[in-house]
């Protein structure tokens, strides 16, 4: 037991097959190290310890030793089942051991100076009848109240982790949680490589199991609290990861089921993986939102599975039936699957859980969740924010798309999403009441799509029984209408424009007369104007006429007088001219 | 004290076939510890049960599988097989007194 295992420069990992562990531990636990697990009594210590002793078994080819200071062999191989383990049938081929140390303080008697050799050989002896590589001490502090001398108990357990450490077992220690320290004797203080707390709370009658790594060294890990969950199919700590934002994302568009919608988002709809949130209050048709979503996909030839936390998944068949979309059908084909539950009913984690297992089961490529807005009467603001997180991470990382609804409430803005998730959600549909002259109609617009040119347009939002139609909304004369408002403003609107088109029309037809009358007016004032000139012209000529006429007969006169004095000549002549 | 011992002698003595002492001590290989245990139980024995004990050391480390029947984890553990009730004392054996309290031979309160 001298060779020396603990140097190595890269610390190796070894894998626990415990749903999710392994991923916040980025690996599993330290190996050839000893890891303490603690916490309270029935927190799972014991549980943790045989699965991670049963999987390296079965899943890695690593036999266990079991060594159990608490429990008999039958209680051991109970619980064993109780995963799903058959402990004897392991034992039989090979691949565990247990060995169960009894310490009656009543037939002890202890005198002088001891070591725990004994416990080292039975350990060694189990390690080697197996050839394990993992060993679980659940709960080596059973020793402390069975032996009182503790400077010999401290010293045998430092010595026992070097051991464990030298001859490369990966080992789990369990240790009960004192007052104010992680174990009630200290554990901690030996166990340096790696330390899990495992916490059990009843909060709100509901009751919740938390792990946390206190302490990986040398390693990076999560250090937030995990909630974990211990069913028959053995321990999942929950959700799988929240720890990275690297998924891939795809490009490729789906459709909503609607074709108008999908004009609203660059004619193409949804991206695939992404994360979708509807939110409204009640009756603005979510439900019918989703539901044909669910068929969309459905038709693609997808998988859609459908979390109801509001109606049974009947009821939803026959509602969605009454507005023309068959659920039913795809329900038999095998493509659309139903699972309700109430919120209610169990806490997050085990709704995480169901979600987890049955989409691991069911490998959807669409997922809906309608609403999301109950999960919180499962748990606080906080712890449900930090579900779906996990969840949207989950489900981005397997690339599948998800719908979810959300149920607002009168009060308050209509942005504000009880659970605050929006920076989850990649695409953020709104449905909204208008109400107006008496009649209440649902309007839908689109807050947010992220990597998309999506339309800014409040759509008049119709189901009939041909399911969901989208209208453009009345937006002229500054106002929103919507419903019969809208139609009555639309006729409105036509009559006043047919009127008026009428008034120009006749406007242009009496400008047009207005025109001709003008010009007739031109050509008879031309026309008379032509008159005019001709007889002035004919004046002038008569004048000329007269003229001649006039000089001819003074020249006759002047003719006639020939002879006489010029003096009285010109008398006469002024004289006759007067008499004219 | 002295009294309570003479009176389990006497008892020992008006029936020697039940009283004997079958005692098996587990010890690993040459350790001082080991060896210590096994002569301080063997004077023990001599002072308080001449002729009606019996030893076993068991070597451990050579015999294993009678580590988990015998429920041993220290060592050197006295194993007391009868008489009844079955006790243990681990330990060098140092504290005599204490070894006789664990062999039913002398009582607590004395």
């Amino acid at each position: 037991m001298a060779k020396a295992k603990h140097d190595v420069e890269v610390l190796e990992k070894c894998p626990t097959g415990i749903r999710g562990l392994d991923e916040i531990t980025k690996g599993g636990l330290p190996k050839g190290r000893p890891t303490l697990i603690c916490g309270s009594a029935g927190c799972g210590k014991t549980l943790f310890a045989m699965e991670f002793l049963m999987r390296g078994a079965r899943d890695y080819g690593e036999p266990g030793v079991f060594m159990a200071f608490e429990e008999t062999p039958e209680d051991l191989a109970k619980n064993f089942s109780s995963l799903g383990f058959d402990l004897s049938d392991m034992i039989s081929r090979g691949l565990i051991a247990t060995d169960h140390v009894k310490i009656e303080r009543s037939e002890l008697e202890e005198t002088g100076e001891y070591d725990l050799e004994g416990l080292f050989i039975r350990l060694g002896s189990a390690i080697d009848a197996i050839g394990a590589k993992r060993v679980v001490l659940d709960t080596i502090e059973a020793l402390f109240s069975g032996l009182s001398n503790t400077a010999i108990l401290r010293a045998e357990l430092r010595r026992l982790f070097h051991w464990l450490k030298d001859r490369g077992m990966t080992a789990i220690v369990t240790g009960e949680s004192g007052e104010k320290t992680l174990t009630r004797y200290g554990l901690e203080e030996y166990v340096a490589d790696c330390v899990i707390l495992l916490d059990f709370r009843i909060q709100e009658q509901l009751s919740t199991r938390r792990l946390r790594i206190i302490k990986y060294r040398g390693s990076a890990h999560g250090s937030d609290e995990y909630p974990f969950l211990i069913d028959e199919s053995g321990f999942s700590i929950l959700p799988i990861t929240s720890l990275g934002l690297d998924y891939p994302v795809s490009s490729e568009r789906i459709s909503t089921g609607v074709l108008k919608l999908d004009g609203m988002l660059e004619g193409k709809g949804f991206h695939r993986g992404g994360t979708i949130l509807v939110s409204g209050t009640a009756g603005t048709g979510k439900t019918s939102l989703a539901a044909t979503f669910a068929v969309a996909a459905c038709r693609r030839g997808e998988r859609c599975l459908y979390f109801a936390f509001e109606e049974s998944p009947s009821q939803i068949i026959r509602n969605m039936g009454s507005i023309g979309i068959d659920l039913a059908r795809w329900v038999k084909k095998g493509l659309l699957k139903f699972h309700a539950a109430r919120p209610s009913l169990y806490g997050l984690e085990m709704h995480l859980l169901t979600f987890h297992n049955m989409i691991e089961e069911f490998k959807p490529q669409v997922l809906i969740v309608d609403p999301i807005s109950n999960l919180s009467a499962a748990g606080t603001v906080s712890e449900v924010k930090s579900i779906l997180t996990r969840l949207v991470d989950y489900l981005k990382m397997n690339n599948i798309s998800t719908f979810l609804t959300d149920l607002t409430h009168f009060t308050g803005s209509l942005e504000h999403t009880s659970e605050e998730i929006s920076s989850l959600i990649d695409t953020w549909l709104l449905l909204r009441d208008i109400e107006l002259n008496g009649e209440r109609n649902r309007g839908l617009y689109i807050l947010k799509s992220r990597g998309m040119a999506h339309s800014n347009q409040i759509q008049e939002f119709l189901l009939s029984n041909q399911g969901i139609g989208l209208i453009d909304i009345y937006t002229g004369s500054g106002e929103v209408l919507t419903g019969s408002a809208r139609a009555t403003q639309e006729a409105a609107e036509k009559a006043a424009e047919l009127a008026s088109w009428r008034e120009v029309d006749r406007r242009l037809r009496e400008q047009e007369r207005k025109k001709n009358a003008l010009e007739a007016k031109i050509l008879a004032l031309r026309a008379e104007f032509d008159v005019e000139t001709q007889e002035v012209l004919l004046m002038a000529e008569e004048e000329k006429k007269r003229q001649a006429i006039r000089e001819e007969d003074r020249l006759d006169m002047l003719h006639l007088r020939k002879g006489k004095p010029a003096a009285p000549q010109a008398k006469r002549s002024k004289r006759s001219g007067k008499g004219e | 004290m002295k009294a309570v011992a003479s009176g389990k002698k006497k008892k020992a003595k008006t029936d020697p076939t039940e009283e004997i002492w079958n005692l098996r001590l587990y010890v690993t290989d040459q350790t001082r510890k080991s060896l210590t245990a096994v002569a301080n139980l063997k004077k023990i024995c001599e002072e308080h049960l001449a002729g009606k004990y019996r030893i076993e050391v068991i070597d451990l480390l050579k015999n294993p599988q009678f580590a988990k029947e015998d429920q041993i984890i220290a060592i050197p553990t006295l194993v007391k097989k009868l008489p009844e009730p079955l006790r243990k004392i681990i330990g060098d054996m140092a504290d005599t007194e204490r070894v006789l309290v664990g062999l039913d031979i002398r009582s607590i309160s004395g």
